[in-house]
């Protein structure tokens, strides 16, 4: 019956898979294309690696004001026509930006006249940003005050030192805005010389979703790269992550009514070979469905938070590992140990085949629900081509989970989890009583 | 319009209910709809009263399923704030044929997603599923309806629960706070006035016998709508919910009183002390809200004028008081006029730096005197209305938002495709009609403000805690 149950959902999720083809235009960028052409709409992503793990540790922040100021004029337009023209045609025009990855995101009708508008302008951003100086003085402004206003939230403070736990001085563990005197020392010279390395088009990913032929993507996906830069030489690798030396637990009292927790460490990168039995791990862990054993253990048994999860975040490197969760603040205690008992314990005996084949149910079931919009698809989309994974990765991801064996995921959680070493922060309460 | 969910959904997902129906509600995506909307949906009304849509959008073999019921904090009484958020939480605590957890363990295993989230005008409950297992969907859902198991246990946990959740989204949240306050001191006599999570010492005493009052008054198939969107057959749909939903019996309901709000005749004034570095100011006018789609012309003139202010980045307020004498680090405003109770319009706006809260009201009040004195062009406008003809067809790419909007405006009493209405009455709006409401409805007399003033860490929290820097204060 469970059998039955499985096969069946996968069959037809397989059928429905979108079909994605993938090309290097002449500019050298990777482009992945799926055609969607019921709605009259395009989508159309570019991402470079100019995520934050590129800025240099005094100039922490360049990245992402790079990309922010690039939609702040180019050589033909400045910023109030920009987004003008972007309005008076319907379209948007949205930033993405992490740890890895930056660029932008264009959604347009898909009339031509609407989208080649529209695509002239995301071009413009791309490849001639102009960086206006008083402009630029402006946003400094902005996000310094940004930061300020952020850096005494308890969730912000939590999360910024886990980061510097588990990464220390690695880019992985910086902060991604950077910090009021970086950013203050921050010039013009360093965007544009930021954006000269880092959004050039060997580098490149050209996603396209929509309504739009293959051969009107191949000509899109030229024009939007043609004028960018060329690299001279590739960008250098990133440094490897380093491995935690002693597990670290830092309390950091707060005002705020309730405490935040998090526990966790380096996890798994894209690629990674354990990635399947571990990222199924994290769902039974800590995962969506309101069944999770953190939710259960904590919220359902006691009351104690609205919210707990657990998750891999895979990167270029390895990403954290992350338990995260909110509870009033003389409850902090409590919480965080039932917390690192479900987690040990979890390390330890790993999950049962009951739960295993439970998650596996809710992944592969739910997988469509995954990509049933143009706005999800090029997500995964993006990322297929950013990370260089197979082009069947979709297709074959509900596969890949199917398989996962219970002896596999315990011998991850063994190997990868087990001897590494713990990062916990406590934000709120004063100290362990 | 605020909702709160029963999960904060998880990063891997990135489906944050909240946002699928926050703030801009006239201008963005929740208004949209096209020609094809409204004609591929399909209607049908069981004996009990129940009503039931279907929007078929065969791209993918999912179903989204979604149960609103006629019922959110605006049905609220003094004493039992958020009631009807708590019942929604006790929702998934059990039925006396489907005990404890196994609502959620059902829908997961199924490869589900299922949450919740209740507004001051409805409470909904969705679940997206592969297109297979909506059976699923509905036999649970109809045996909620009826057969909710509230035990004294369960609701002690749950309220536990519902208060995390407060001190999460609202307690330490200054700027959810100031939102609180600014509804709680612009209303007096409207339930509107209480928050939709409920006040803190409501929640303390909240009784059992409260969430199941609630849920013996409210709960009915008369007082619900049915929507389901995705690659479905419509006929199998309604004789699915025939065989589930229709044995419930309808229930009498009690009349709703409007409690409509005595007219203000000054401006009101309210300061929110809270931790923070940032000032802000959060304005709102009384406004009419939208009751006959055909008729009225000023909530599709509101809607407009939002636009017209901060509908995208070279919009007036953003280049006035962001881009050109930077008097503001943000600025927004938005009209929320789709709605059971009165309409309101919003300006919110945080100072730069070195600039005070005085100074972005006396420029906020320049801008709407320009705008008055000068009006809108109509170059303006149209920017406006293309993004709003664009929003109408990028809304139709979530399955989800697809079925939400169909059962939103059916839960509010408009025709379920009152949206494809409103955009054409959209279009036809003239840049006079945008500067006539401004003039009308953007008076002090209709004006709450409500100012965060920011308190540092040490001052606002318990006696005795000393905030430093993160990096100070650490051990190990």
């Amino acid at each position: 019956m469970i059998v039955a149950g499985l096969v069946c959902a996968y069959t037809s999720t397989a059928q429905a898979g979108p079909e994605i083809e993938s090309w290097q235009a002449a500019s050298g960028a990777r482009v992945l294309y799926a055609a969607s052409r019921t709605l009259p709409m395009l989508d159309v992503a570019v991402d470079f690696p100019g995520g934050s793990s590129r800025d240099a540790p005094e100039k922490i922040g360049l990245a992402s004001l790079t990309l922010r100021m690039m939609r702040k004029g180019t050589s033909s337009l400045d910023e109030n026509r920009i987004s003008e023209e972007l309005a008076g045609i319907g379209a948007r025009l949205s930033q993405r930006f992490d740890l890895d990855r930056s660029g932008y995101a264009l959604r347009s009708l898909s009339d031509k006249t609407v989208r080649d508008n529209a695509l002239e302008i995301l071009q413009g951003v791309l490849a001639t940003p102009s960086f206006p100086a008083d402009v630029l003085e402006r946003e400094k402004s902005r996000t310094i005050a940004f930061i300020e206003e952020r850096s005494i939230r308890p969730g912000v403070i939590a999360a910024q030192t886990f980061n510097k736990l588990l990464y220390g001085d690695h880019p992985y563990g910086a902060t991604r805005t950077g910090t009021p005197e970086t950013v203050a020392a921050l010039n013009r010279d360093d965007l544009v010389s930021f954006h000269r390395q880092h959004y050039v088009a060997q580098d490149a990913v050209v996603t396209i979703v929509g309504d739009v032929s293959k051969q009107e993507a191949q000509r899109i996906a030229e024009d939007v790269t043609r004028r960018l830069p060329r690299a001279s030489e590739p960008l250098a690798p990133l440094p490897p992550v380093p491995a935690m030396t002693e597990s670290a637990e830092v309390v950091i009292p707060h005002a705020a009514s309730q405490a935040h927790i998090y526990i966790g460490m380096p996890g798994v990168r894209r690629g990674d070979p354990d990635y399947f039995p571990l990222w199924i791990a994290g769902q039974i862990l800590g995962g969506g469905g309101m069944t999770s054993m953190l939710n259960e253990e904590l919220r359902e048994k006691r009351g104690l938070t609205y919210s707990a999860y657990s998750y891999f975040s895979p990167y270029l490197l390895p990403g954290p590992f992350t338990i995260t969760l909110q509870t009033r603040k003389d409850q902090a205690w409590e919480a965080l140990s039932v917390a690192r008992t479900t987690l040990e314990d979890f390390i330890a005996e790993g999950p049962t085949e009951q739960q295993l084949q439970a998650a596996k149910r809710y992944v592969i079931g739910g997988f469509a629900l995954n990509i049933d919009s143009n706005a999800e698809l090029i997500g995964y989309l993006a990322m297929v081509g950013f990370y260089q994974l197979p082009l069947d990765y979709l297709d074959r991801f509900p596969e890949q989970i199917s398989k996962v064996t219970l002896g596999e995921v315990q011998d991850a959680l063994r190997r990868r989890l087990a001897p590494a070493k713990t990062a916990t922060v406590v934000v709120g309460p004063t100290e362990r009583p | 319009m605020i909702l709160f969910c029963l999960n904060l959904v998880n990063t891997l997902k990135g489906r944050l209910c909240r946002s699928l129906f926050a703030g801009f509600v006239i201008s963005t995506a929740a208004l949209a709809a096209d020609a094809a909307t409204s004609s591929s949906v399909h209607s049908r009304a069981l004996s009990n009263g129940l009503e039931i849509f279907v929007k078929v959008d065969r791209r993918a073999p999912v179903a989204v399923s979604m149960l609103l019921y006629r019922a959110g904090s605006i049905d609220e009484t003094n004493g039992t704030t958020g009631v009807a958020h708590v019942l929604e939480h006790m929702m998934f605590q059990g039925t006396h044929r489907v005990p404890g957890g196994e609502f959620s363990t059902k829908i997961a295993e199924a490869g589900g997603r299922s949450n919740a989230f209740t507004s001051e005008d409805y409470t909904g409950y969705h679940q997206q599923l592969h297109n297979s297992s909506l059976e699923l969907s509905f036999e649970l859902e109809a045996d909620r309806m009826v057969n909710l198991d509230l035990t004294e246990a369960s609701f002690a946990k749950e309220l536990r629960v519902v208060m995390e959740e407060r001190r999460q989204r609202v307690d330490d949240n200054p700027r959810a706070l100031v939102y609180e306050r600014l509804h709680s001191t612009m209303f007096m006599a409207h339930p509107y006035r209480t928050p939709v999570v409920g006040w803190m010492n409501d929640l303390e005493n909240m009784r059992l016998s409260d969430a199941r009052d609630w849920y013996d008054t409210w709960y009915a198939p008369n007082n619900a709508v049915l929507v389901v969107s995705g690659d479905v057959q419509p006929e199998q749909v309604f004789a699915l919910a025939e065989k589930y939903f229709g044995p419930i019996p309808a229930k009498p309901l009690p009349m709703r009183k409007p409690q409509a709000e005595p007219e203000q005749n000054d401006i009101k004034r309210v300061i929110v002390k809270a931790p923070a570095r940032m000032p802000t100011v959060a304005m709102a006018y009384h406004a009419p809200a939208l009751r006959d789609i055909e008729n009225d012309w000023e909530p599709y003139a509101l809607s407009l004028l939002a636009g017209v202010l901060d509908g995208h980045p070279a919009a007036r307020l953003e280049r006035a008081m962001v881009s050109e004498s930077r008097v503001a680090h943000s600025v927004s405003s938005h009209y929320d006029g789709i709605r059971r109770g009165p309409g309101a319009f919003y300006v919110n706006v945080t100072p730069a730096q070195g600039k005070s809260v005085d100074d972005v009201e006396r420029v906020w009040r320049e801008q709407l005197a320009l705008l008055i004195a000068g009006g809108v062009s109509e170059d303006e406008l149209q920017r406006v209305k293309a993004q709003v003809i664009a929003s109408q067809v990028y809304s139709q790419d979530s399955v989800f938002s697809q079925a939400s909007q169909i059962g939103r405006m059916r839960s509010l009493g408009l025709p379920h495709d009152a949206a494809l209405t409103m955009t054409g009455k959209l279009r036809e709006v003239t840049p006079d009609q945008v500067r006539a409401v401004a003039r009308k409805y953007l008076i002090d007399d209709r004006l709450t403000i409500a100012i965060l003033d920011p308190q540092p860490m040490a001052q606002v929290g318990e006696a005795g805690l000393t905030m430093t820097d993160q990096a100070g204060s650490g051990s190990k």
